[in-house]
């Protein structure tokens, strides 16, 4: 039997294709979605803390450290800086969401800004490790179709595990839940809410640190792009963070690839906004607002 | 014709432009108003042609600032997106400019850059209202609506990116489109420098006492009904999807007509009306003038404006003019922590507490504060 070696070949570099965009709007949603998931802050700064991670990685290397420590560095300094901009400015915010969101957009400029002041235009590019496969006529960069992927459901599987079979994820729900009980019960809420936006940063810096070798270019302009694809998938995840990260990241991805690799990067941007819209239209409280809508009426009808 | 009828006239129409969603209901405050007015009606006769001509550029923002102050403040939609639908009717007035530039084509190009951004407006008001996405989701999706047409207007550089004679441009935008014209035929009355400032000057006055009346109109109620409390308005049998639509579809053609202004002022539009450094710039001046207050929308734009302006010159041979954005996204962030009403209702209060101490009057909390529940 003759197997079509051509088509098979281009299965898998859609295959390949949305490997890297599921892991990109995974890492990109994650560190927003725990800050809004679990304190109800959107952060738009988002996109710059990611940019903090970047830099950080970027400017370490070129001081002659190697990528995986200068990465480490990278997301150590996201996290001091996060902890710093919660204490100065988000925890005035708290119950102030439109506030927050503003506030934050205000700090997202400064910053982006600042980069631009401090670093000039642009920072020298880190080339991408781990190398290529070929396959017939097409190539796929292992890191960003293998590894970040990999990286990606290792880093929900890790949160899904922290939030809800450790102490510190009780605490941490429980604050979020009911804030005076938990204070009532002995939990230090204060702690708890920089831990949390202190993991949320934490995460954006390890996004910035992972896509530090793979952005080609790193312009102080690049944290809007995160942002955008955070923003959709976070909107149409809904509510569960994990979850909603998940099976938004999938959805979109899985619109995203096949536009891409049928009619270009552009198209793949477009129809993944459409059917973002879509979505919205349908269900506005997202997949995960759908579903538990679903269970909580087919428990009353029982 | 006698005194008492004119003194009628008068309070007839202060009755529709005052209530309680705006402040400045005084005499002292329409004396202030006139003579502010007359100031700038009288500028450009004071001023040199340069600084005229950048007051109107302040002027045609003012749009976009009222049109976000009107969404915002007065029914709690926070549009980041208000910048798309200036961009949209920017662009629209240019393609249909650049394709007719008979006075007549010019004039249709306004009406249709207009309608274009309102119809864009109410669309993008239809999916969101009506599919149910509230609060934070439609601020994300009108950010992302703007920044998305940023995508696309910055890869239109090729030839093939072309609507008739009007070239889109990519990252060095649209040029050549056309100043404003009244008339009808081949030529006509070109509105360009002095009289662009003057006709900015008087649609601004005649847009702000337009949105005055409204506000304190019996939909202006229901708007504020729809932003204090969603739900208990529902219950009351208002349709709060259609009056956040129309709401929003009044916003959008706001915008709208700042962008045919901001178009025909400088004959130029880029991609960077949709970017995320511009889509800010509403919500840093309604954030600083205050959100609940037209006027102070309309003069923190001219104020914030002019400060980047002469910020663009660097600071004190110091700092550089890349550090505008810095300072006044910094504002931003002071004015929201510290004064999270805005300059102008801080400032109003003040004014009032004020007078209230020096008539020996205790001043009435019970007025102002929500009715608990």
């Amino acid at each position: 039997m003759v197997v079509d070696t051509t088509a098979l070949y281009g299965l898998l570099a859609l295959m390949f294709q949305f490997f890297n965009s599921f892991a990109f709007i995974v890492l990109a949603t994650v560190g927003l979605a725990i800050i809004f998931g679990m304190m109800g802050v959107i952060n738009l700064a988002h996109g710059e803390f990611i940019l903090v991670g970047v830099y950080g990685t970027a400017l370490v290397f070129h001081a002659g450290i190697p990528l995986p420590v200068a990465m480490i560095a990278g997301v150590a300094i996201t996290v001091l800086f996060g902890i710093i901009v919660e204490r100065t400015i988000v925890r005035h915010f708290y119950d102030r969401l439109l506030d927050s969101m503003v506030a934050t957009w205000g700090l997202a400029l400064v910053i982006g800004q600042l980069l631009l002041i401090t670093f000039g235009s642009s920072l020298d590019s880190i080339s991408t490790p781990m190398g290529n496969v070929a396959y017939g006529p097409y190539t796929s960069s292992i890191y960003r179709s293998i590894f970040l992927p990999v990286v990606a459901v290792l880093m929900l599987v890790g949160l899904y595990v922290l939030f809800t079979r450790t102490e510190f994820g009780i605490k941490a729900r429980a604050t979020i839940e009911d804030p005076e009980t938990a204070r009532a019960m002995g939990i230090d809420t204060d702690r708890m809410y920089i831990a949390t936006f202190g993991i949320g940063s934490g995460l954006a810096g390890l996004t910035g640190a992972l896509y530090a070798p793979a952005l080609g270019s790193i312009t102080p302009d690049r944290g809007s792009a995160f942002l955008i694809e955070a923003f959709i998938a976070v909107v149409v995840g809904g509510p569960s963070v994990i979850i909603g990260t998940l099976s938004a990241a999938g959805l979109l991805s899985v619109f995203n690839a096949v536009g891409s690799f049928l009619a270009g990067t552009f198209v793949g941007q477009i129809l993944m906004l459409l059917v973002a819209i879509v979505a919205l239209r349908m269900l506005p409280n997202g997949i995960t607002g759908y579903v538990k809508d679903w269970q909580q009426r087919r428990r009353a009808e029982e | 014709m006698s005194q008492t009828t004119s003194a009628s006239v008068v309070d007839r129409i202060r009755g529709r432009l005052e209530g309680p969603n705006t402040i400045g209901n005084s005499k002292p405050f329409w004396i202030g108003f006139v003579v502010v007015f007359l100031a700038f009606v009288a500028f450009p006769l004071l001023t040199d042609p340069y600084t005229a001509r950048q007051s109107s550029r302040y002027f045609a923002l003012s749009f976009l600032g009222l049109s976000l102050c009107f969404v915002w403040g007065y029914s709690g939609i926070l549009s980041f997106g208000q910048v798309a639908f200036f961009g949209v009717a920017a662009y629209t007035f240019g393609i249909i400019g650049i394709n007719f530039s008979s006075a007549t084509g010019i004039g249709a190009a306004l009406i249709g850059a207009v309608a274009v951004g309102t119809l864009f407006a109410a669309i993008l008001g239809y999916f969101m209202f009506y599919g149910g996405v509230r609060d934070v989701y439609v601020t994300i999706l009108t950010l992302v609506v703007a920044l998305v047409l940023h995508t696309f207007m910055a890869q239109t550089a090729g030839s093939e990116w072309a609507v008739g004679d009007a070239r889109l441009g990519g990252f060095n935008g649209m040029t050549n489109i056309p100043d404003l014209t009244l008339g009808i035929g081949a030529s006509g009355f070109v509105i360009d420098g002095i009289e662009l400032y003057y006709a900015l000057l008087f649609g601004l006055l005649a847009t702000y006492l337009g949105l005055r009346v409204l506000v304190n109109s019996r939909f202006g109620m229901t708007m504020v009904a729809v932003r204090e409390d969603e739900e208990r308005t529902a219950t009351f049998g208002y349709d709060i999807a259609f009056v956040k639509l129309v709401v929003f579809t009044i916003g959008g053609a706001l915008a709208a007509v700042g962008g045919v202004f901001y178009a025909s002022w400088g004959n130029y539009a880029d991609p960077s009306l949709f970017g995320i450094a511009f889509a800010a710039l509403p919500v840093i001046w309604v954030s600083i003038g205050g959100r609940e207050s037209l006027l102070g929308a309309l003069g923190a734009t001219f104020v914030i404006e002019r400060l980047r302006t002469s910020l663009s010159g660097g600071v004190g041979g110091v700092l550089g003019p890349e550090w505008a954005l810095v300072i006044v996204g910094g504002l931003l962030l002071v004015v929201i922590m510290f004064m999270p009403a805005g300059v102008a209702p801080t400032l109003d209060q003040l004014i009032r507490e004020q007078i209230n101490q020096r008539t020996g009057q205790s001043p009435s909390p019970a007025a102002t504060e929500e009715a608990s529940d």
